[in-house]
């Protein structure tokens, strides 16, 4: 039953996938009937465009030639301006990981401290309230003039992004430890450390995942548009500069694979989730 | 001078004009070795009074003095059943009880520890569910672990909070007849806290008996005179059964919310009365008890 719905549901996926490509090809296809254009022009911008006939926009075929080009050479380098799509999602990782494991040092043992004591939780209440509403790519500006480096200011919004949601639920998840199992470590006079780590982590560990989950995806959002203005490498700035380009296949690419690393990023986060989960 | 001793013991939260009193000048005393159930209504404070002596909460007056030192906070002298069962989801049956042995003994190895603990999961029945983690046990089962890993920390007294309340009449009776085997096993001194009247029959020594709240108090204290050992299937066979059963339930749908309106007067110390020998000369007394003392019942 469960085996027999799982086909069925992947058929269709592939059903409504050849749907749209069907669409995109037809939406394509070179205009019937040549028009008439100064000889001229033509020998300038070549015979199909000169006449309307070829869609500026991609086919689908194009773009799969396109797809296939990258994933042969996907770590190609020649200069600044032209780089693999895969050197390019690298250095955009890097940066994500790099600002998220920034964000997680801070977070998770300040949302500690936060969730233990409501004094902690009352005083920096105001604080989180007011940040956390701020777009991370606010503080660009501010971060490129006290960071003076576009790299690390980068990675200080990617920082910014990723802190609060793994804050929130890190205090969250240990401000809600069931009491019973704190009243089982205090009668068996366990230590605070021992405690931290034996009773509230794991008890915590499922909701301060769930905000790290977040994060990352929120980190692989901003990342795109953080590396659009700052420039340099990343797969923020290829889309840019392949719109510079006006290579709209290029962009294609970019597009499908940052779809496809932010799937991974989560998947990743999931199985981890699922490691610490634990049936009540 | 007894094990336990608890004196004008108190709870009081403060409100706006008086406040509210839960309980107040509870009085009683342990013996090593004894095992005590306290029945009362809901609202009455018996948990309150058990965190207390767990030291998981701090009374509002009076003093819980445990083996000539005053109770001030929780202690490994003292284990706790929680009611409901409190084991940790995340860790297996086998590293629950480790979690509490490696705390009683922080200096031993391993092999001690799991040695030690399994000594404890075969005295409860769980051999074999070692490493199942709780969410794949069964409600009895659970209360089981939660049983084995008060024991498995060899506390000086045990306190149990309604431990059975949640499992149904047949797995209650089987753990029940192992808390009987271990408690003569290990002369543990318990304290417990029931709602079932059999229960407490077939278990305590003696039953403090505790009016409604608020405003409650220890009306009474039955001492159980039913011999031991006392096998749960045949207790009822006993004359002496009905005897205390009809007096504490009585207690309970009758006498227990007369104390509030003052139509039994509040006693200073709760008289201990032996309702299973009273007027009984036909039954055998069991040898070294103190004559029998019954309170005028006012109804």
């Amino acid at each position: 039953m469960a085996a027999s719905l799982r086909l069925k549901a992947a058929i269709l996926s592939v059903l409504l996938l050849m749907l749209f490509l069907a669409v995109w090809h037809v939406s394509t296809l070179p205009k019937a009937g040549a028009s008439v254009v100064n000889p001229e022009y033509a020998k300038l911008v070549g015979q199909q465009a000169s006449t309307g006939q070829k869609s500026a926009f991609p086919t689908p075929s194009d773009f799969g030639a396109k797809l296939v080009e990258h994933v042969r050479n996907p770590f190609y380098d020649k200069g600044p301006n032209d780089k693999g799509i895969g050197i390019q999602l690298a250095s955009s990782i890097g940066r994500v990981l790099l600002g998220f494991v920034l964000a997680a040092l801070l977070a998770i043992p300040l949302g500690f401290l936060i969730g233990m004591s409501p004094l902690v939780y009352r005083a920096l209440d105001p604080f989180i309230q007011i940040l956390k509403p701020i777009s991370p790519l606010a503080w660009m500006p501010l971060a490129l003039f006290t960071l003076k480096d576009s790299d690390v200011s980068a990675i200080f919004v990617i920082f910014i992004c990723s802190v609060w949601p793994m804050l929130i639920n890190t205090a969250f998840g240990v401000a809600s430890v069931r009491r019973d199992w704190l009243n089982v470590a205090k009668t068996l006079e366990v230590k605070p450390v021992r405690k931290a780590f034996t009773v509230i982590l794991p008890a915590a560990a499922p909701t301060i995942l769930t905000g790290m989950r977040i994060s990352i995806g929120i980190a692989w959002l901003v990342i795109i548009a953080a590396e659009m203005l700052v420039g340099g490498t990343g797969i923020g700035y290829f889309v840019w500069n392949e719109w510079n380009n006006l290579s709209i296949v290029n962009i294609l690419s970019a597009i499908l694979s940052i779809g496809l690393v932010g799937m991974l990023l989560d998947f990743m986060f999931g199985r981890l989730q699922k490691l610490v989960t634990y049936v009540e | 001078m007894s094990f336990l001793q608890v004196q004008e013991l108190a709870k009081r939260f403060p409100g706006s004009v008086a406040g509210t009193t839960v309980f107040e000048g509870v009085n009683f005393a342990m013996d090593k070795g004894e095992f005590v159930c306290i029945i009362g209504h809901s609202g009455c404070g018996k948990t309150t009074i058990l965190n207390v002596l767990a030291g998981l909460d701090a009374a509002s007056g009076g003093t819980v003095i445990m083996d000539n030192r005053e109770v001030a906070g929780p202690s490994l002298d003292r284990g706790v059943v929680f009611q409901g069962h409190a084991l940790m989801p995340w860790l297996s049956v086998l590293s629950n009880i480790a979690f509490a042995v490696k705390s009683r003994w922080p200096d031993w190895n391993r092999i001690q520890v799991q040695l030690h603990c399994q000594k404890f999961i075969d005295l409860v029945g769980l051999t074999g569910s070692e490493h199942k983690k709780p969410a794949q046990l069964s409600g009895g089962m659970k209360q089981r672990v939660g049983i084995a890993r008060a024991f498995a920390i060899q506390p000086k007294m045990l306190l149990l909070d309604e431990p059975f309340g949640a499992l149904d009449a047949l797995t209650r009776g089987t753990i029940q007849d192992e808390l009987v085997r271990i408690c003569a096993a290990t002369n543990q001194t318990v304290f417990m806290i029931t709602h079932d009247v059999d229960e407490a029959i077939l278990l305590a020594d003696r039953i403090l008996l505790m009016s409604n709240g608020p405003n409650a108090c220890i009306a009474e204290v039955v001492a159980n005179t039913l011999p031991r050992p006392r096998d749960r299937h045949d207790i009822h066979h006993d004359p002496q059964y009905y005897r205390v059963r009809n007096h504490l339930v009585d207690f309970l749908v009758n006498r227990s919310k007369l104390y509030q309106t003052g139509e039994i007067a509040r006693p200073a110390t709760a008289p201990l009365v032996q309702p299973g020998l009273h007027g009984g000369a036909e039954t055998e007394s069991p040898g070294g008890h103190k004559p029998v003392n019954v309170v005028n019942l006012r109804h």
